[in-house]
């Protein structure tokens, strides 16, 4: 339990131990607050300045069980936010610094500050893939976009393009007919992995055109973007296509820089835990949601993970309550 | 000012007095209600707001009702932040970003 420094007859000049710390805001980190709540643990959830995570920036949700009708990601998050803070979870929308996972108490430095924890949560979920190429980052904001939710405004009938070949270019192709005039779907290979329903909808979509085996090599323009230099994968031939607007869906990379060295991560970074349990290769640390799942990478999936670890986690204090 | 909020709501109309003609710097959050991202900096910029009364104006414009200053300043994409300071747009930030990084991008100007 915490270690009220103010109650003892002799005050204790180190800062409160909290039972557990959650890092992450998505589906996993939210549950996992729900849930550690609940059991009277009273966690502290660093969300982070980017609070709700990846479903953030959709629009409807249609396959999270419980909603018929669907729900758009960002309604679907304040539900989650909203329940967690119902049942006591102190959440702070800051950015952890920096972790010690090691011994039986942990540390989360947050702005400077350090928090003391005997379990940490670590959801930090996967942040979205950068296409590495010329042009990408100084065109950020300038025609080059990483949220087809907030930019497709300002794209109307305007010839651009989206990049990816799964679910999320699918989604963000298809909805940004509703803006654009034009949208090409370029893809580095034969084949899509996104699910048949979306693939379908987009080939429906008279706006969409889709070009395959092809990558992008730059994105052109000064202040503004101008269009893509395109090479076959195939061929090696290389074109270019003229577009204003670029949005980048290829995939995303586990959040795990902050815990690199300390606990056991896999080939692509993606944090490792035991059989079917969340915990990690450190002793009261648990990981759940798009930071483990290399597979599922669901909304509920993560949210069912968030639980697990909150259940772990909970089993573990309990156990090692001294 | 907006009610019980630390930031003003500025408009196509209003957005040559309230921020151009301003004497003090103003920090514009071109935002709209579709945007998530711009959720996530609201919380941010009122405390910023708060905190700089006097020194710096924090505005917020919504771009769906007001698209000619957003089109005047070449915003395409949200959330989009410019300082402007003596009516000129001094410094432009793109994308949602926490409460030490703004204050780190702002603060050559302020």
């Amino acid at each position: 339990m915490t270690t009220p420094d103010t109650d003892s007859p002799v005050a204790s000049l180190a800062p409160a131990v909290h039972d557990v710390i959650i890092i992450g805001s998505g589906p996993a980190g939210y549950t996992a607050a729900v849930y550690t709540a609940r059991a009277q643990l009273k966690p502290l959830v660093f969300e982070g300045v980017q609070f709700g995570g990846a479903l953030m920036t959709t629009t409807e949700v249609e396959n999270y069980p419980g909603f018929k009708e669907g729900i758009t990601g960002p309604e679907l998050m304040e539900e989650m936010r909203e329940q967690a803070l119902r049942f006591g979870a102190d959440l702070r929308m800051e950015d952890v610094e920096a972790v010690s996972l090691d011994g039986p108490v942990k540390t989360v430095t947050v702005d400077g500050e350090t928090y003391r924890a005997r379990a940490v949560i670590l959801a930090m979920g996967a942040a979205a893939r950068h296409l590495g190429v010329p042009g990408e980052q100084e065109l950020i904001g300038q025609g080059v976009s990483t949220c087809a939710t907030c930019d497709g405004f300002f794209f109307r009938d305007q010839d651009i393009a989206v990049i990816g070949g799964g679910d999320s270019a699918m989604e963000e192709a298809t909805f940004l007919t509703r803006f654009a005039r034009s949208v090409t779907l370029i893809h580095r290979r034969d084949e899509f992995r996104a699910s048949r329903i979306m693939l379908e909808r987009a080939q429906a979509n008279e706006k969409i055109t889709f070009v395959t085996n092809t990558e992008v090599v730059a994105v052109e323009g000064d202040s503004k973007v101008s269009g893509l230099l395109l090479r076959n994968t195939a061929t090696g031939e290389e074109s270019k296509l003229p577009v204003t607007g670029v949005f980048v869906a290829i995939g995303h990379d586990p959040r795990s820089e902050l815990v690199r060295g300390l606990i056991d991560l896999d080939d692509e970074g993606y944090v490792q835990v035991q059989g079917r349990t969340t915990n990690t290769s450190q002793d009261g640390v648990f990981a759940a949601g798009d930071l483990v799942d290399h597979t599922y990478r669901q909304a509920i999936t993560a949210a069912g993970s968030g639980c697990a670890a909150a259940i772990d986690a909970e089993r573990w204090l309990a156990e090692h309550d001294s | 000012m907006s009610e019980g909020s630390a930031t003003l709501t500025v408009t196509d109309g209003s957005f040559d007095s309230d921020v151009i003609k301003s004497g003090t710097p103003v920090l514009v959050d071109f935002w709209a209600t579709w945007c998530g991202p711009c959720k996530m900096i609201a919380p941010v910029l009122e405390e910023l707001a708060g905190e700089k009364a006097g020194e710096l104006t924090v505005a917020k414009l919504d771009v769906d009702a007001n698209p000619e200053t957003a089109r005047a300043f070449n915003v395409v994409s949200i959330p989009t932040l410019i300082l402007f300071k003596d009516g000129e747009p001094v410094k432009r930030i793109v994308g949602a970003k926490g409460k030490a990084a703004l204050l780190r991008e702002i603060a050559d100007e302020v």
